[in-house]
C-alpha cells in the first residue's frame, strides 16, 4: 500500500522539480525561437517596430547577396575540412594510445591540453600571432621559401585554414571518448581474430571499427555541430576577413543583426543555416542504421 | 628477450607520439616564452623560441591593463559571473534533474524528449533573438543576461548528465527515508545531492570552464569596459589601436589559463572521466 503512494504519480511536485528549466525553456529558447521565425520575414532594426516583408529577407539573400553565398561556400569547405580531418586525428591517435605505449597517461594529458584551453581567447589571440608574418609559422615557411613575407592569416587563400588547424588541433575530447570507446570492446573478439590469423587492417574494419561504430556517429554528429558553429575564433582571429574569406554563417548572422542591425536578414540566415544542419544530420540519422551498431540487450 | 623486442616494435609508435606530442604543445610553449619576450625580439626572428633577455615588464604591463582599469578588475568581473553562473547551473540542474529521474508526473517524457532535442540546438542560433528579449527588458549592461538564464538549467546538457547519474541511485535508499517520514524535498536535498558528488563536481568543473571562457554572451551583453571579463578584456590588446603589445597580451593570456590549469590539476580524474562517460566538449 505504501508503495503506492511512494512511487505514484505527483504532478504538483514534478513540476515543482522541473519548474526552473520549464520557465528558461519557455523564455529563452521558445519565444526566441518563434520570434526568429517571425522577424526572418520582417524588416526589423530594434528601435522601430517590424515590417512584414513576407520572404524578401530570404530572396534577398539566396538570390541577391554575394556575401551571403561566400559565407555558405566557406562554411561549406570549412565543415568538410575540419571534420574528417578532427575526426581523422583524434581516432588515429586514440588508436595510437589504445596500444598502451610507455608514457601513454603524459600523452593522453599532453594531447588533451589544448582542447582543454579550447575556445578560450587566450589561445586565439596566441593564434592569430602564431601564424601572422613574424609568427614562427612563417619564419619556419621562410626556412624553404626565403621570399616568404605574406601573414598566413592575413591572406586571402590560407585564412580559413589557420582556423582549421585551430579546431583540428583541439582534438582532445574527441580522442578521449574514442579511447573510452576502444576500451569498452571485449578482449575476446581481438582474441578470436588472432587465432583466425586476421591482419591488423581486416581487424580494424571487422572488429574495432564496427564496435565503435555509435561512439564514431556520437563524434560525427558533435563535430559536425561544431564545426557548423564556427564563431568566436573567427570572431577574434580574421574577424571574417580577409575579403570576407572566413565569414562563416553564424559570423554573418551576427554580423547583420549588431552590425548593421537587420535583425529580420540576421534570423534568416539563423534558420537557413538551422535548415541545412538539421538536414546534414538528418541525413547522417537516417543511413546510420547501416552503418552504426548497438549492442542490442 | 620477448619484452626487448617489444619494446623494439614500440620505438616507432613512440617515436610519432613525441613528434606529435611537440607539435601539440609548440603552441603553448611558444606562448609561455613569448609572454617574456621583448617587442624588439617578436619582430626579429620569431623562430627563436627563447627571448634573448627575459622582459618581466611584459607582466607589468598587461596588469595596468587598459584606460586606467586595471587587469585585475576584468579578472575580478569575470570570477564573479563565472561563480554566480556555475553556482546557479548546478544547482538549477541538480533540482530540474531530479524532478526528471525521480518523480512521475504527467508529461514528464514529452518534456524530457523536448529537453533532449533542445540538447542539439546550439545556442548561436538564438543570440539576436535572446538579445532583442534582453534588450526590451532593459538587461543589457548588467549581468542579468548570463546570469538568470544560469538558475534556469538553461544548458541541457548538465540536466541530462544528472538525470542519467540520479537513476544509478538504488531507489531504496528513498523509500527508506519516505518511510522514515521524509518529503521529496527532502529526500533531493538528503539523499540525492550527496550520492551524485561525483556528477555534480564533473558539472561544476564544466560549467566553471564554460563560463570562463565564454565569449560570446559577455560580447553581447557587457559594453563597458569597466564590466568587460577577461575574454573581452584580452581582444583589447590585439586592437591596432593599443600598440599591439604582444608580449603584455601574451602575459596576460597566461594568466588568464591560470584558473583553467589549476582546476585541471585538482580534478583531472574528474575531467577525463567525464568526457570519456558523458561526452562532455572540452
Amino acid at each position: 500500500m505504501r508503495k503506492v503512494a511512494i512511487s505514484g504519480t505527483d504532478n504538483r511536485m514534478g513540476y515543482l522539480f522541473i519548474a526552473p528549466w520549464l520557465i528558461g525553456f519557455f523564455f529563452i529558447t521558445l519565444v526566441p525561437m518563434i520570434l526568429s521565425f517571425y522577424f526572418s520575414f520582417t524588416q526589423y532594426d530594434l528601435l522601430s517596430s517590424p515590417v512584414f516583408v513576407g520572404f524578401e529577407n530570404y530572396k534577398n539573400l539566396i538570390i541577391n547577396d554575394e556575401r551571403f553565398h561566400t559565407s555558405l561556400w566557406v562554411t561549406f569547405i570549412f565543415v568538410i575540412v575540419v571534420v574528417p580531418l578532427r575526426l581523422a586525428v583524434s581516432l588515429g591517435i586514440a588508436l595510437l594510445l589504445f596500444r598502451d605505449p610507455k608514457g601513454h597517461s603524459l600523452y593522453k594529458t599532453l594531447f588533451y591540453l589544448p582542447s582543454l584551453f579550447g575556445g578560450s581567447v587566450a589561445i586565439a589571440v596566441m593564434w592569430r600571432q602564431l601564424f601572422s608574418s613574424y609568427g614562427p609559422i612563417a619564419s619556419f615557411i621562410r626556412l624553404f621559401n626565403p621570399g616568404f613575407e605574406k601573414s598566413i592569416v592575413g591572406s586571402p587563400n590560407t585564412a580559413s585554414l589557420t582556423i582549421i588547424i585551430l579546431l583540428a588541433w583541439q582534438f582532445g575530447s574527441t580522442m578521449l571518448i574514442f579511447l573510452a570507446g576502444l576500451k569498452n570492446i571485449p578482449k575476446v573478439y581481438y582474441e578470436v581474430s588472432k587465432i583466425d590469423g586476421a591482419g591488423p587492417v581486416t581487424t580494424f574494419f571487422k572488429i574495432t571499427f564496427p564496435q565503435l561504430s555509435s561512439v564514431f556517429f556520437f563524434n560525427l554528429i558533435l563535430t559536425i555541430i561544431n564545426s557548423f558553429m564556427i564563431f568566436s575564433q573567427a570572431y577574434i582571429i580574421t574577424e571574417g576577413g580577409p575579403v570576407d574569406k572566413t565569414l562563416y554563417l553564424v559570423l554573418y548572422a551576427f554580423k547583420r543583426g549588431f552590425e548593421y542591425f537587420q535583425m529580420g536578414s540576421s534570423s534568416a540566415i539563423t534558420w537557413i543555416l538551422l535548415l541545412i544542419l538539421s538536414a546534414v544530420i538528418g541525413f547522417f540519422f537516417a543511413n546510420s542504421k547501416r552503418w552504426v551498431y548497438y549492442e542490442s540487450k | 628477450m620477448k619484452a626487448n623486442r617489444k619494446w623494439l616494435k614500440n620505438i616507432p609508435v613512440q617515436i610519432v607520439l613525441i613528434l606529435l606530442a611537440l607539435i601539440m604543445i609548440y603552441p603553448l610553449i611558444w606562448m609561455l616564452f613569448g609572454s617574456f619576450k621583448s617587442k624588439a625580439d617578436f619582430f626579429q626572428g620569431s623562430f627563436n623560441l627563447i627571448p634573448s633577455t627575459f622582459y618581466w615588464k611584459n607582466y607589468a604591463d598587461g596588469w595596468a591593463g587598459f584606460g586606467g582599469i586595471p587587469f585585475g578588475q576584468f579578472i575580478k568581473n569575470s570570477a564573479v559571473l563565472s561563480i554566480l553562473v556555475t553556482i546557479g547551473t548546478v544547482l538549477s540542474s541538480a533540482w530540474v534533474a531530479n524532478g526528471f529521474a525521480r518523480i512521475e508526473f504527467k508529461g514528464r517524457k514529452i518534456w524530457f524528449a523536448i529537453l533532449m532535442v533542445t540538447l542539439m540546438l546550439p545556442v548561436q542560433l538564438l543570440m539576436v533573438q535572446r538579445y532583442i528579449i534582453f534588450f526590451h527588458l532593459k538587461w543589457i549592461n548588467t549581468i542579468l543576461p548570463i546570469v538568470v538564464p544560469a538558475f534556469l538549467a538553461y544548458q541541457p546538457f548538465f540536466v541530462f548528465l544528472l538525470v542519467q547519474f540520479i537513476k544509478t541511485v538504488p531507489r531504496e535508499l528513498d523509500e527508506a527515508a519516505y518511510i522514515d517520514g521524509c518529503s521529496k524535498i527532502g529526500v533531493f536535498i538528503k539523499i540525492i545531492l550527496p550520492l551524485t558528488r561525483p556528477a555534480l563536481i564533473t558539472c561544476t568543473i564544466f560549467a566553471f570552464y564554460w563560463s570562463w571562457d565564454d565569449f560570446i554572451n559577455p560580447l553581447l551583453y557587457l559594453n563597458k569596459p569597466l564590466n568587460y571579463t577577461v575574454s573581452l578584456a584580452l581582444r583589447l590588446f590585439n586592437d591596432p589601436a593599443a600598440g599591439s603589445n604582444w608580449g603584455a597580451m601574451f602575459a596576460m593570456a597566461l594568466v588568464s589559463l591560470l584558473p583553467v590549469i589549476i582546476v585541471f590539476l585538482m580534478f583531472q580524474k574528474y575531467i577525463v572521466e567525464g568526457i570519456s562517460t558523458q561526452g562532455l566538449k572540452g
